[in-house]
């Protein structure tokens, strides 16, 4: 039974863990073009590297 | 984040933040333009948008958001170059277009509120549950009381915030609803919540076992699903409503009193300017025609397919299309006030007849939730009387209450429509109102308008096979020049068969008349019979003609064509039994001939939206609920005055916005399509209470008999909630058995 003193905070912090990623995810917006992330994961752009940033 | 993407064209201070900036020492004001982009399609189209964005000089970033097909510019000029970013996508090979205006954000906002609430509200379910399940399990065992105890204050520490949070929305809604003297479905929900949870503390702070923290949880949860997943559909379908809609005319030149030209927005325009439209503009504003002689498109308004020819002090309305030549023209009146009041007013009026609706999860909370309360408060007076004492007496009545509250009643409408809605979204079938679903699914007579609606609403070229490939193009090389219908169908036909079309140089147009070239050194003219020296009577169609030097001239004969599936969408709506009829401003000839066409015997042609709103109401009175499917301003009070109405997305922007669902293509099928899932989708609602209701009579007994123990409770629930899910997911399986039959 002392298993329980550490097994439940265990079970609650990893639960905690979750529900804090899928604020962040909601948060940043990774929810906003489902269609598109499942495209962008695909690219694997033109291998050369990025221009330089315009100012 | 997701407010950004809902401006249109707003300006945004970004805080100084990033290396970037502190490089520059200069903040730098971000500007952020959101396109409406058409034909955006797959991983490689988001590259492409992306790409000819980032090429432009001023644009800092663009990102393209395929769900929503549309892109966001992030740019440094403070006036955003709407113009440039069209143009470049359009080499790139994209149509992108403005968005209509600043959309409320609110509906995004919402979205993801109620996502924060879900999210919660499983992360406690999980969490209760698994300490729920060792207690069930542990009672069947020899779990020591105070170990259960431990449980029971554990999972209230996760619950009371859980529910307080999460079961918001609910409990406002429900307080709003009796604030107003009404019963809502939320009502009975926040009831058996409130008392759940509330019972649930007391059991815990005595030792005894009545906790039903899981079961409030887990309710709250999957209540939270079908809520979420109704304001996602909802969101959708507005946003892709409002891409259709941005076609309006955002900008128009007007010419001050000093001579001086200046481009400014249409709202701002006052009765009393001068605008200058250019050929292919749309008339921003109704107005009077100052100078230029032109043809004006009015199909829109009126449903003749000819083009009308309009001289100086005519009346030009809104929303026209100017085919010929650049006009100048005077306001008469703002853009709010533009539509032709009449129309205004008569839509108004019959707007009152929507209203009256019910939905059918509404008219079932009426019926239920005071079935609920007799029953929880008959169960405590039959406890009492029979000399249970007040406390067990309470728990019964409190059980009775947690077991009816209605989580697969208040799912069963939602997730259908979410379902059927999402199935005719991939169709390109934009269901806008609400309850739109509920009455597209009563409709039995459909009134369908002509122009635009039955026919395509474009002329095209009649008996192509007859012309000759060089006469053709010959044509055709003059017709490029010009923005009118027929030139436009002449260089259609020519493409479709293949010919390349090279501009005749020096081409001059003769407004109302034709054009004429000089090709090889042989004057050709293309245009009306006295502009080609003709002398011709009309003929069955309307026509232009052709003259190449001194050989005899070509007549191109026009129609506005049906659309290819009419015949047969008539054909399939016949055999669902429902009653078909054509309303049509279009003259007699051209109404008859359509209607012989698609095979609909009763017509009436020559219609004025009175007219056409009288004949409605008529139908209603016998009983009828009438669907009208219609898209021109002549049609959007009759659109408003029907029981239901659709679309087409080449429709004007008033009966877009009123009718309840709009269809994309050329196929009229959709409307065959969106009843039929309409149908289908009524038909699982009604299934889905059946469920909720049989679930009910088995527990509610249980309930009043005080048999009811906390595990029974969160299995009941959980079970009739997946049994309403999976039977609503039907209707987006029922879609490819159909097409195989």
């Amino acid at each position: 039974m002392t298993a329980l003193v550490w097994l439940i905070p265990c079970a609650l912090a990893l639960g905690g863990l979750g529900l804090a990623a899928f604020m962040w995810c909601l948060r940043t917006g990774q929810y906003d073009d489902l269609d598109g992330a499942a495209w962008r994961a695909l690219d694997d752009g033109d291998g050369r590297p990025a221009p330089p940033e315009k100012s | 984040m997701p407010e950004v993407l809902t401006l249109s064209t707003a300006d945004m201070d970004v805080p100084t933040a990033g290396p970037r900036d502190e490089a520059t020492a200069q903040p730098a004001a971000r500007h952020i333009t959101t396109l409406a982009v058409e034909n955006m399609h797959c991983g490689g189209c988001i590259r492409s948008v992306e790409r000819a964005l980032a090429a432009l000089p001023d644009v800092v970033s663009a990102r393209a958001n395929l769900s929503q097909r549309r892109v966001t510019i992030e740019t440094h000029t403070p006036t955003a170059n709407e113009e440039s970013y069209i143009a470049a996508l359009g080499a790139a090979g994209f149509k992108a277009r403005p968005l209509a205006d600043e959309a409320p954000a609110s509906a995004q906002a919402d979205e993801a509120d109620l996502l924060r609430r879900l999210g919660v509200a499983g992360f406690a379910a999980a969490n209760i549950m698994l300490m729920s399940v060792a207690v069930w399990s542990g009672q069947a065992q020899d779990m020591p009381a105070s170990l259960i105890t431990l449980f029971h204050l554990l999972s209230a520490l996760i619950a009371v915030p859980a529910v307080a949070y999460a079961g918001r929305p609910f409990f406002v809604s429900a307080r709003g609803a009796l604030a107003a003297g009404r019963l809502n479905m939320d009502v009975p929900i926040s009831l058996g919540v409130l008392l759940a949870t509330g019972m649930s503390l007391y059991q815990t702070a005595r030792g005894l076992d009545h906790v039903y923290f899981d079961a409030a949880v887990t309710l709250l949860f999957f209540l939270l699903i079908g809520r979420a997943l109704d304001q996602r559909m909802r969101s959708r379908a507005t946003a892709a409503a409002r891409n259709l809609l941005g076609a309006r005319v955002a900008a128009a030149t007007i010419l001050n009193p000093d001579g001086t030209a200046e481009r400014i927005a249409t709202r701002a325009i006052e009765p009393g300017m001068r605008v200058l439209v250019a050929a292919g503009e749309r008339i921003p504003v109704d107005a009077r025609l100052v100078s230029g002689d032109t043809e004006i498109d009015e199909s829109l308004i009126t449903g003749e397919s000819r083009p009308r020819h309009a001289r100086v002090d005519d009346t030009l309305y809104a929303g026209t299309v100017n085919l010929a030549g650049a006009i100048e023209v005077e306001a008469s009146a703002r853009e709010d006030g533009s539509l032709i009041s009449e129309i205004g007013r008569m839509m108004a009026v019959a707007e009152q007849g929507r209203g009256r609706y019910v939905r059918l999860a509404d008219r079932a909370a009426e019926l239920y939730a005071p079935l609920v309360h007799i029953l929880g408060f008959s169960t405590f007076v039959t406890w009492m009387l029979r000399g249970n004492g007040w406390e067990p007496s309470l728990e019964a009545a409190i059980a009775v209450l947690i077991i009816t509250c209605p989580c697969a009643l208040a799912l069963a409408v939602p997730v259908t429509q979410v379902v059927a809605t999402g199935r005719l979204f991939r169709k390109g079938i934009i269901v806008k109102a609400a309850d739109g679903l509920e009455r597209l699914a009563a409709v039995d007579a459909v009134v369908l308008d002509k122009t635009g609606t039955l026919t395509l609403g474009e002329p095209r070229l009649v008996d192509a096979d007859r012309v000759p490939d060089d006469r053709l193009a010959l044509a055709a090389s003059l017709a490029v020049a010009s923005r009118h219908p027929y030139a436009r169908a002449i260089v259609r036909a020519a493409e479709t068969r293949g010919l390349s079309t090279v501009p005749a140089s020096g081409i001059t147009e003769a407004t109302g008349a034709g054009l004429t070239a000089i090709v090889s050194g042989r004057e050709v003219r293309l245009g009306s019979a006295l502009h080609c020296g003709v002398d011709a009577a009309g003929g069955r169609f309307a026509s232009l003609w052709l003259r190449d030097g001194e050989t005899a001239p070509l007549a191109f004969g026009f129609a506005d064509p049906l659309r290819p599936d009419a015949p047969a969408t008539v054909a399939a709506l016949k055999s669902r039994g429902l009653t078909v009829e054509i309303l049509s401003g279009d003259r007699a000839e051209a109404v008859a001939e359509a209607a012989r066409a698609v095979g609909v015997d009763s017509w009436r042609a020559g219609e004025r939206p009175d007219q056409k709103i009288a004949r409605i109401e008529a139908l209603k009175g016998e009983g009828r609920h009438v669907l009208m499917v219609g898209d021109g301003l002549n049609d959007a009070p009759a659109l408003a005055a029907g029981h239901a109405s659709i679309s087409p997305s080449s429709a004007a922007d008033i009966s877009q916005t009123t009718a309840d669902a709009v269809f994309q293509g050329e196929a009229l099928g959709a409307v065959v399509e969106t009843l039929a899932v309409a149908k289908a989708a009524q038909r699982r609602s009604v299934e889905n209470f059946a469920i909720a209701i049989g679930y009910n009579i088995v527990f509610v007994p249980l309930a009043m008999m005080g048999l009811v123990t906390p595990l029974i409770a969160a299995v009941a629930m959980s079970a009739s909630s997946v049994a309403v899910t999976a039977n609503a997911l039907r209707v987006a399986l029922a879609g490819p058995r159909e097409r195989q039959s």
